[in-house]
């Protein structure tokens, strides 16, 4: 018999607990979604769903000395709330590689990037508080968003991300209602979970309408340095502040992190803010948990002196590179006609829409019976949409995992493609025991009209009140 | 002092209820003084059980593998006495279609319906008859997986349109769908609670009242502060009595033991049954504690009375 005493069974458990929950519990999410995702972990499941980084390629004798020349006495001790200022060192070189000049007392570190993101909400939001963001957005940002009760506004995008038109048209329905946003949050390069990157264009027009408007703009970047082909895109940060000048730093809030560089377990991430911010986002730092681990600061820092921090990200896009290509490749000859997909240039997520009379959230249990996973769209959304859309990973399964969840997820799709055609009688795309390659190629055709890569699902007949026309 | 292995977790869609109801069932248990193994179930279930060599199982996990009856049968072939419902009880009330049979068969009622295969639709033309289906049933309807106890896969059709999407959400949780005439009301849920081969007492009713009413979002009730949940339901003395004595029915109808839950709907024609849950949660949000509580039971008293029907069959 366990020797521990657990606590006695409580009267009134439910409504004694309803009581005491705070207003915006209500409005944090959880699902039937969420108890899928739950099944994922399962290890005979070939999952796409994660954003893991391999961390099998790091070299593991690097990684026992790194541990052993920490200094243990203060490897063990609390840091300061900003971080150690050999960490800070070392983010303004992996900034100054996307070309941005940032000195280290601009820069917060934070525990991984989502604390970057809870940072800034913490210092920013209020209930209702509007808060902009890409259409689709990353899951990940969503339950933070909602936790602290921000009114988040969803635009549309497409392959070259946010489309700043209907972003315009957005601003100006606010100005008529006399609200404005406290943040427009955008993930510009790689987007996650889209893959699609944000244009030139659209980056300047971004960064002017935030001067003109004294917007805040949250640049989220975890993702800038995988590139694998293409030219490189200056971050908006970079706009606002180009290398050498003497510009303010206004109005543009950067979000870095290590995890996608190095380790998501040291749990580095960072915030480089308006002087103005910074002292707040410490405050708030400071409340929710002194300081970041200070023995994995110390790791970072280590690397950063001891280590070739390019090549190894180098090495990690030949990985990516490889294993993109892999998963595209599996995409185009498993897929029926009825699907279309991003194809990102870097990063590590696809996003694939299917015919809108499949529900990726019911998807993906079917896919669980056959030892797949991946994210449904639901989860990108605060309102309900993108429930015909589903976000791959191709960074953490090795390339005949990949390429067997693909067949996996192409098989019940056009299973389900079939189903629907017996239903109604009517095409819904190839037949399961067509040809897909030939016709999903079709949809890769690079004249094909770029918002139809990114179309958007129709909107739901119950949606909440986040919902609005952009 | 007896030896209980609680089995939760598993790899049912409903895992992680399973995994809360396990957890308190365990603090229950070792609170009345027994030798507790928790057991997350997996392939190596049948050597995890004979290492643990216990007296009696109480059976904490939800949905497939767990509550349609598999379980059940292997501990029958171990020889463990396990706590709720038999091997029957469960395959019958995990499958919607046997169960509402069971149901109409016994007089009770229970919403029109009409059940579906994907082998009527590939191989014998059912489609061509969706239509004939949508006129018997009337729209709106709601189309369910035949064994998935959750909310998974639920869907309304609100028109002959919605069906086939709705039909392929459904489908993918099993081969058979259920479509059933939506019944407008409130939602009724009552539990049941007997230890040994006493009759079942029937717990204070609970009614989901859902905040913001949203036709199509059924989900809400299943998650915290989107619906509340009064209990003792306000009814009137004989309507009360009149649930609870169809709950009682089906309880005996489909041969449940330990506990259950009954979830009806109370529409203008009266109460309707919609399903009974053979293995319902014991979460801290759960609706058969929440019952038990009203009535006076704590939680702990509720464990001791399921875990009292292990071996009465």
């Amino acid at each position: 018999m366990s020797g521990r005493q657990p606590p006695r069974s409580a009267a009134h458990e439910l409504e004694r607990y309803s009581g005491l929950f705070a207003s915006r519990t209500s409005v944090m999410r959880s699902s039937a979604m969420r108890d899928l995702m739950a099944v994922t972990v399962r290890p005979e499941v070939i999952s796409l769903a994660g954003g893991l980084p391999d961390t099998s390629t790091f070299d593991p004798a690097l990684f026992v000395r790194l541990l052993g020349q920490m200094p243990p006495a203060q490897a063990l001790q609390y840091g300061p709330s900003e971080g150690l200022l050999g960490v800070r060192e070392a983010i303004t070189t992996v900034m100054a590689a996307e070309d941005m000049a940032v000195e280290a007392d601009e820069v917060i570190v934070t525990t991984g990037g989502q604390q970057a993101i809870d940072l800034v909400c913490k210092a920013l939001i209020d209930p209702g508080d509007v808060v902009i963001a890409e259409a689709p957005t990353y899951p990940g940002a969503v339950p933070t968003f909602c936790s602290y009760e921000a009114d988040v506004i969803q635009i549309e995008m497409d392959d070259d991300g946010m489309n700043v038109d209907a972003l315009e048209e957005t601003l100006a329905a606010l100005d008529r209602e006399q609200r404005r946003p406290k943040f427009i949050y955008t993930i510009p390069t790689f987007q996650n979970p889209a893959g699609v990157s944000m244009s030139l264009a659209r980056r300047r027009r971004l960064v002017a309408l935030a001067r003109e408007r004294e917007l805040l703009v949250l640049e989220d970047n975890p993702y800038g340095l995988l590139r694998y082909e293409g030219d490189a895109l200056p971050t908006l940060r970079s706009l606002e502040v180009p290398a050498g000048s003497t510009d303010a730093n206004d109005f543009v809030i950067y979000a870095g992190t290590m995890s996608k560089i190095l380790s998501p377990g040291v749990r580095v991430g960072w915030l480089v803010a308006p002087r103005p911010l910074l002292a707040k986002l410490i405050l708030g730092k400071q409340s929710s948990d002194l300081c970041s681990s200070t023995m994995t600061q110390h790791f970072v820092a280590g690397y950063f002196a001891a280590a070739d921090w390019r090549a190894y990200v180098d090495e990690l896009c030949s990985v990516y590179h490889r294993r993109r290509d892999v998963i595209l490749d599996s995409l185009a000859e498993h897929l029926p006609a009825a699907a279309s997909w991003t194809r990102p240039e870097g990063g590590l997520f696809i996003w694939v829409t299917l015919p809108d009379f499949i529900d990726t959230t019911d998807l993906l249990a079917r896919a669980l019976a056959e030892n797949v996973a991946f994210v449904p769209g639901e989860a990108a959304f605060v309102d309900g949409r993108g429930r015909h859309c589903m976000r791959l990973n191709f960074s953490s399964e090795a390339d005949d995992d990949i390429r067997e969840g693909v067949r996996r997820i192409g098989k019940i799709v056009a299973e389900q493609v079939a189903l629907y055609e017996t239903l109604t009688g009517r095409r819904g795309g190839a037949s399961a025991s067509g040809a897909p390659a030939g016709a999903a190629a079709a949809a890769q055709d690079p004249a094909e009209p770029l918002a139809n890569v990114l179309e958007l699902p129709r909107r739901g007949a119950a949606e909440g009140r986040r919902s609005r026309e952009a | 002092m007896t030896r209980v292995a609680v089995l939760k977790g598993g790899r049912s869609l409903e895992r992680q209820v399973s995994l809360a109801s396990g957890a308190r069932v365990e603090d229950a248990l070792a609170r009345l003084g027994h030798d507790v193994v928790a057991i997350d179930v997996g392939p190596d279930l049948v050597t995890q059980l004979r290492e643990a060599r216990p007296q009696v199982a109480f059976v904490a996990l939800h949905g497939r593998g767990g509550e349609d009856g598999t379980v059940q049968e292997l501990l029958e072939v171990l020889g463990i006495p396990y706590s709720g419902s038999g091997v029957h009880a469960c395959v019958r009330c995990a499958d919607k279609m046997l169960a509402k049979h069971a149901l109409r068969d016994g007089g009770l009622p229970t919403p029109d319906w009409v059940v579906l295969g994907q082998i009527g639709f590939h191989e014998l033309g059912m489609a061509e008859a969706l239509a004939d289906i949508g006129q018997r049933l009337g729209f709106p309807l709601v189309v369910k997986p035949v064994s998935q106890g959750s909310s998974l896969g639920v869907k309304f059709a609100a028109s002959q349109e919605e069906l086939p999407a709705a039909l392929i959400a459904a489908l993918s949780y099993g081969p058979r769908v259920l479509l059933e005439r939506y019944i407008e009301g409130r939602e009724l849920a009552v539990s049941l609670l007997a230890a040994g081969d006493e009759p079942a007492q029937a717990l204070p009713i609970v009614e989901a009242v859902p905040r913001d009413r949203q036709f199509y979002d059924f989900a809400a009730r299943y998650e915290i502060g989107r619906t509340d949940f009064v209990c003792p339901a306000v009814l009137d003395h004989a309507l009360g009595e009149r649930v609870r004595e169809i709950a009682r029915s089906a309880w005996g109808l489909l041969d449940c033991r330990g506990f259950a839950r009954v979830d009806m709907i109370l529409g203008a024609d009266g109460p309707t049954v919609l399903e009974i849950n053979p293995i319902p949660g014991l979460t801290e949000t759960s609706l058969l504690p929440q019952a038990a509580d009203a009535a006076g039971v704590s939680f702990d008293e509720v464990v001791a009375r399921v875990l009292a029907s292990a071996g009465t069959r």
